[in-house]
C-alpha cells in the first residue's frame, strides 16, 4: 500500500469545504438545488442528478417474505375475542393453567448468579463455556460413554438446537465429501432450511405413514437404503416433531446397522432429552447406542424445553470421532465456522445449565421437575384418549397415546382443522399438529367436542 | 423366527468388524485450523509466571486495577429483572423495546426516521451477528456486489464477508508515516470504486488504529458517497466508549442521516455497556419508506431464523430496561464516561511518560487516535521485544489496547516502549 500524497500536508479544513463546495457549483447539471450560498447538505439532498442517489435504496426491490406459518397461528389465536379459545400452535411447555414456566431449580440457579459479585460478564471462548460443554457431553452420551473417556468427543455450547444444527451442518459443508443431507418426511419446518443454507443439499426419507399414524418403517429402510454411500442422516433422538412418532428400540437397532453398512453419517437432533419419556437416559438410548459402536456421529443438544430456557438460546454440538486427535482438529475448525457467524455464544444461559448440572441436589431437583412436565404430557395424551373414545368419536385414536413428546399428529385434514378454528377456536398448524403442552384438563373436554364435531361433519 | 435371530447377529457381527476395520474417521484430513492471533496473546500472557507482566493486548475494559468491570446500572437492571422473566422465545427479530432504544442511540432520541418507521431493525448476536446478518442479506439480495473494507481493520471483517461468500476489496485507510489517516488516497478509492459500491466504514474509535476521519472529513466522504451512490454500512462497536459522549461518537452516521444516505448499521453492547459474553447487538437498514422497512425487517429475520432462529433474551432485556428506565439510563451515561475518560486519561499519561524519558519519536499520535486501541506504529520485532525481554503482551501488529494501561503499569510500560524504539 504506498500513500501517494505522504510528503505534501494535507488540505485545511477551509481548504477542503471551499472545494467541496466547488465541485458542487461548477458543473450547471449538479445544481438542481438553491444557488451558491445554500448549505451543501441541503443541496444534495434535493440534487435528483447524483449517480445513485436521490434517495433511491439498493434494496428496493427486496419484497416482504411470507409469515412463519406458526407464529401465524398464534397471531390469530391473540386476535380472536373468544373465552374457549385454546392455543394449540405453541411449540413450549404450558402449565395447567396455561401458564409459561420457569422451573424452580433454573430460578435457583439465575438467584445464584446474580449474588455472585464475583461474576464478570466477559466473552467466552468461542467455544463456548468448557464445564458447560464438558457436562452437555455427559448429559447425552452418558457419563461413562467410551467417547468421551477416550477425549473422542468434541463439544462446542451453541445457540439452542438451530444454532448447533447450523453450525454442524456447515462444518460438513466445508470438512466431509458428502454434500446431501437426508431428512425425515415430515420434520420440523426450519430444518430443510437451517441446512440449505449452511451448504448442504436435502433430500427426504420416508417416515410418517399418514395410514397407520405411525412410522413407516419399510420407506425408511428403502429410502436410507438407497442414499448414496457416506450420506448424511438426520435422526431425531426421541420425540419426533411434528408427528411424535419414534422408532422402538429394535427399529432403532435396525436403522443403527443399516446406517453403519452403507457408511451414512448420522447427526442427531436431540432437542427433548427427558422431556419424551421423563428419563433422560430412556431418551438418549437411540444416540448411545450408535456412539456404543465405535462410530462417528454428531448431535445438536437443546436445553430450551427440558429446562425450560427457550428464550435464553442454550444448546451444544458434539462431533463424536474415532480418535482424540481428529476431535482436536474438528473443534479447531468448528472455531472458524463460528467466530464469522458471532463470535463467541451467549454466557447467561450456558451459566444456569452449568450451574445445575453440577450440583447433584440441583440436578436431582431438575430431573424431578422435568419429569413432572413429561407426566403432565403424558396425562393429556391419556385424557384426551378417553374423552374421545367416551364421546364415541369414530377412528382410532391410539395413535394419541402412542406418539410421545410435546406433539401429536392428529390426522385432521386442513379442512377440518379450518373447521374447528372456525367453530370452536381450537388453534393448531394446518397440518393437524397440536401441542400437548397447550392443552389443560379443563380444556380436553372442549377439544374432545371440537375433534368429535370436526371428524362426524367434515370430510 | 430363530433364523431371523441368526441373520440379525450376522448383520451385528459384519457391522461391528465394519466398525472395527475401517478405523478412518470421516475426518481423517481435517487440518487444523490457525490460531486466532488475539486469543493466543492472551493464552502466552496468563501462562507467563513473571509477576510484573502486562497485557495490553485484550480487548475489553479494564478498571485501573487491571479488572473486568460489571457496569453498576448493569448490576441494577439484572437485579429488577431477575425473578421476573419468564424465558419465552424473543420474536425472530429480537426485543421489540431493545431495538426501538438502541435505534434511538443511533439515529438520534427524535430521529424523523423512526418516527416515519423508516428503519428496518432487528436484534442481532452482537457487532458480529450485526455484520453478518448484513452479509448475509446483501450477498442474497444484492449478488453481484462486494464489500470495501478499510486497511487494516478488525480481522474478523474479513472473515464475516468470506463466509456470507461476498467478495472483498479493499480502500485505503492507515497512513503509516503521520499514525493519522491517509485521506487523500482514501478519497480516491471511494472515487475509483464502480459506483454503487458498499463500503464498510468504522463509526468512531476505529479498531485497530484509533484513527477517525474529522468531522470535516467525514462531510467530504459523505458527499462523495453521494456523487457515487456508494452504500454505506457503519460498523458502531464503541458508541460513547470513544469520546464519552453518545451523541457526538454518532456524528458521522448523522451526518450521512442529513446528506440523505440510506445505511445500515451494526450496533454492540459489548463494550459501551460491558455485555461482552451476552451478545447484545442490532442490525438496521434504513430504508426509503415504512413499506419497505416491513419487507427489508422480514427478509432478515429469514436469514436469522436458520442461523438461530431468536436472538438470547437476557442481555436484550438488560439493555432495554436502562435505556427506558431514566435514572439507570443516566447512570449507564455517567459510568461510559468514566470508562472513556479513564482510557483517554492513560493515553495522556502514556504519550507524557514518553516524552518525559526523552523518546526521539514522536508519540502524538498516542493523544491523537480515539476509543481502546492505540496503533503504535512498533514492529513486529519491537513487539516480540517487549514480550521477551519485558513480559509486555499485545498483537505483533503494534496494537496497544489502552484498556489495559493503568497507572500502575504506565510508567513500566512507557519505558519499555522506549527501550524498543529508541534505536529505531
Amino acid at each position: 500500500m504506498n500513500p501517494r500524497r505522504s510528503s505534501s500536508s494535507p488540505p485545511s479544513p477551509s481548504d477542503r469545504r471551499l472545494s467541496a463546495l466547488a465541485r458542487h457549483l461548477s458543473p450547471p447539471s449538479e445544481s438542481g438545488s438553491s444557488g451558491g450560498g445554500g448549505v451543501i447538505s441541503r443541496s444534495l439532498a434535493s440534487s435528483s442528478s447524483l449517480a445513485g442517489g436521490g434517495g433511491g435504496s439498493v434494496f428496493s426491490h427486496v419484497s416482504r417474505a411470507p409469515e412463519d406459518p406458526i407464529l401465524g397461528v398464534t397471531v390469530a389465536f391473540n386476535k380472536d375475542p373468544s373465552p374457549v379459545k385454546l392455543n394449540l400452535g405453541v411449540g413450549a411447555y404450558r402449565t395447567e393453567e396455561g401458564k409459561p414456566l420457569v422451573l424452580n431449580v433454573v430460578r435457583r440457579a439465575e438467584q445464584q448468579l446474580i449474588n455472585d459479585r464475583a461474576r464478570v460478564k466477559e466473552y467466552l471462548p468461542i467455544v463456548g463455556l468448557a464445564e458447560f460443554n464438558k457436562f452437555s457431553a455427559k448429559l447425552i452420551l452418558g457419563a461413562d460413554s467410551p467417547a468421551i473417556l477416550e477425549n473422542r468427543v468434541t463439544t462446542v455450547q451453541c445457540l439452542s438446537g438451530t444454532g448447533s444444527l447450523r453450525v454442524g451442518g456447515e462444518f460438513l459443508a466445508r470438512h466431509y465429501h458428502q454434500h446431501t443431507i437426508y431428512i425425515p418426511k415430515p420434520t420440523w419446518g426450519n430444518h430443510p432450511k437451517v441446512f440449505t443454507l449452511a451448504g448442504l443439499s436435502v433430500k427426504y426419507y420416508r417416515y410418517y405413514d399418514p395410514a397407520t399414524r405411525g412410522l413407516d418403517f419399510q420407506g425408511l429402510l428403502e429410502d436410507l437404503g438407497s442414499a448414496p454411500l457416506g450420506a448424511v442422516v438426520l435422526l431425531h433422538a426421541c420425540a419426533h416433531n411434528p408427528t411424535g412418532v419414534d422408532p422402538t428400540l429394535q427399529q432403532w437397532e435396525q436403522i443403527r446397522q443399516l446406517i453403519r453398512s452403507r457408511r451414512l453419517l448420522p447427526f442427531f437432533d436431540s432437542a427433548y432429552q427427558g422431556f419424551a419419556s421423563g428419563s433422560l437416559d430412556a431418551d438418549a438410548q437411540p444416540i448411545r447406542s450408535f456412539v456404543a459402536d465405535g462410530g462417528e456421529c454428531l448431535v445438536a443438544q437443546s436445553y430450551a424445553k427440558n429446562m425450560g430456557l427457550y428464550g435464553e438460546r442454550v444448546g451444544a454440538l458434539s462431533i463424536v470421532c474415532r480418535t482424540a486427535d481428529v476431535a482436536s482438529r474438528v473443534e479447531s475448525q468448528l472455531k472458524l465456522v463460528i467466530r464469522p457467524m458471532y463470535s463467541n455464544p451467549p454466557i447467561h444461559g450456558a451459566s444456569i445449565v452449568a450451574a445445575i448440572l453440577r450440583d447433584r441436589e440441583m440436578y436431582n431437583e431438575w430431573t424431578i421437575e422435568l419429569k413432572a412436565m413429561a407426566d403432565r404430557i403424558i396425562s393429556m395424551r391419556h385424557q384426551l384418549f378417553d374423552a374421545l373414545r367416551a364421546r364415541g368419536t369414530p377412528g382410532d385414536w391410539s395413535h394419541i397415546i402412542k406418539q410421545i413428546g410435546m406433539f401429536t399428529f392428529t390426522g385432521l385434514n386442513s379442512q377440518q382443522v379450518a373447521f374447528m378454528t372456525k367453530e370452536y377456536h381450537i388453534y393448531m398448524t394446518s397440518d393437524g399438529r397440536i401441542s400437548m403442552a397447550g392443552l389443560s384438563s379443563r380444556t380436553v373436554p372442549h377439544l374432545a367436542d371440537a375433534i368429535h364435531a370436526a371428524v362426524t361433519r367434515v370430510v | 423366527m430363530a433364523v431371523r435371530a441368526g441373520a440379525t447377529s450376522r448383520i451385528l457381527s459384519r457391522s461391528s468388524v465394519v466398525g472395527a476395520r475401517s478405523v478412518s474417521s470421516c475426518w481423517r484430513s481435517v487440518e487444523p485450523a490457525p490460531k486466532d492471533p488475539i486469543l493466543g496473546v492472551t493464552e502466552a500472557f496468563l501462562a507467563d509466571p513473571s509477576p510484573g507482566k502486562v497485557n495490553v493486548g485484550v480487548g475489553a475494559y479494564r478498571d485501573d486495577n487491571g479488572k473486568p468491570v460489571v457496569l453498576e446500572c448493569v448490576r441494577e437492571a439484572e437485579r429488577r429483572i431477575a425473578g421476573n422473566l419468564n424465558m419465552e422465545y424473543l420474536p425472530m427479530g429480537g426485543s421489540v423495546k431493545m431495538v426501538e432504544e438502541t435505534l434511538k442511540l443511533a439515529y438520534g432520541e427524535d430521529s424523523e426516521f423512526i418516527k416515519d418507521k423508516r428503519i428496518a431493525a432487528v436484534q442481532a448476536l452482537s457487532g458480529t451477528g450485526a455484520c453478518r446478518l448484513f452479509a448475509d442479506f446483501q450477498k442474497r439480495f444484492c449478488p453481484e456486489s462486494q464489500i470495501y473494507i478499510p486497511v487494516p481493520t478488525w480481522a474478523n471483517h474479513h472473515n464475516i464477508w468470506r463466509d456470507a461468500h461476498v467478495p472483498q476489496r479493499t480502500y485505503h485507510y492507515y497512513h503509516p508515516e503521520s499514525k493519522g489517516l491517509d485521506f487523500a488516497a482514501l478519497m480516491d478509492d471511494i472515487k475509483n470504486a464502480p459506483n454503487g459500491s458498499f463500503f464498510l466504514l468504522h463509526a468512531c474509535a476505529h479498531n485497530p488504529t484509533g484513527v477517525d476521519p474529522s468531522e470535516d472529513q467525514w462531510r467530504e466522504i459523505s458527499y462523495q458517497f453521494k456523487v457515487k451512490g456508494h452504500f454505506p454500512f457503519f460498523d458502531m462497536a464503541y458508541q460513547g466508549f470513544a469520546s464519552g459522549d453518545p451523541e457526538r461518537d454518532a456524528k458521522s452516521i448523522r451526518i450521512f442521516l442529513e446528506d440523505s444516505h440510506a445505511i445500515g448499521i451494526a450496533q454492540s453492547y459489548a463494550k459501551n455497556m460491558g455485555l461482552y459474553g451476552q451478545r447484545v447487538g442490532c442490525l438496521s437498514v434504513l430504508c426509503e419508506d415504512e413499506k419497505q422497512a416491513i419487507a427489508v425487517k422480514s427478509q432478515l429475520q429469514q436469514l436469522a431464523r436458520p442461523m438461530y432462529s431468536n436472538p438470547p433474551l437476557h442481555g436484550a432485556v438488560i439493555v432495554s430496561t436502562i435505556l427506558s428506565n431514566p435514572d439507570l439510563k443516566s447512570l449507564w451515561l455517567k459510568e461510559v464516561k468514566v470508562m472513556a475518560d479513564r482510557i483517554i486519561g492513560m493515553r495522556t499519561a502514556l504519550r507524557e511518560n514518553l516524552e518525559k524519558l526523552g523518546s526521539p519519536l514522536s508519540w502524538k499520535h498516542i493523544t491523537e487516535q480515539i476509543g481502546m486501541f492505540c496503533y503504535s506504529g512498533m514492529t513486529p520485532e519491537q513487539v516480540d521485544r517487549l514480550t521477551k525481554e519485558y513480559h509486555i503482551y499485545m498483537t505483533r501488529n503494534g496494537r496497544i489496547s489502552m484498556a489495559g494501561v493503568t497507572t500502575g503499569n504506565v510508567g513500566y510500560l512507557a519505558n519499555a516502549i522506549n527501550m524498543v524504539t529508541k534505536s529505531s
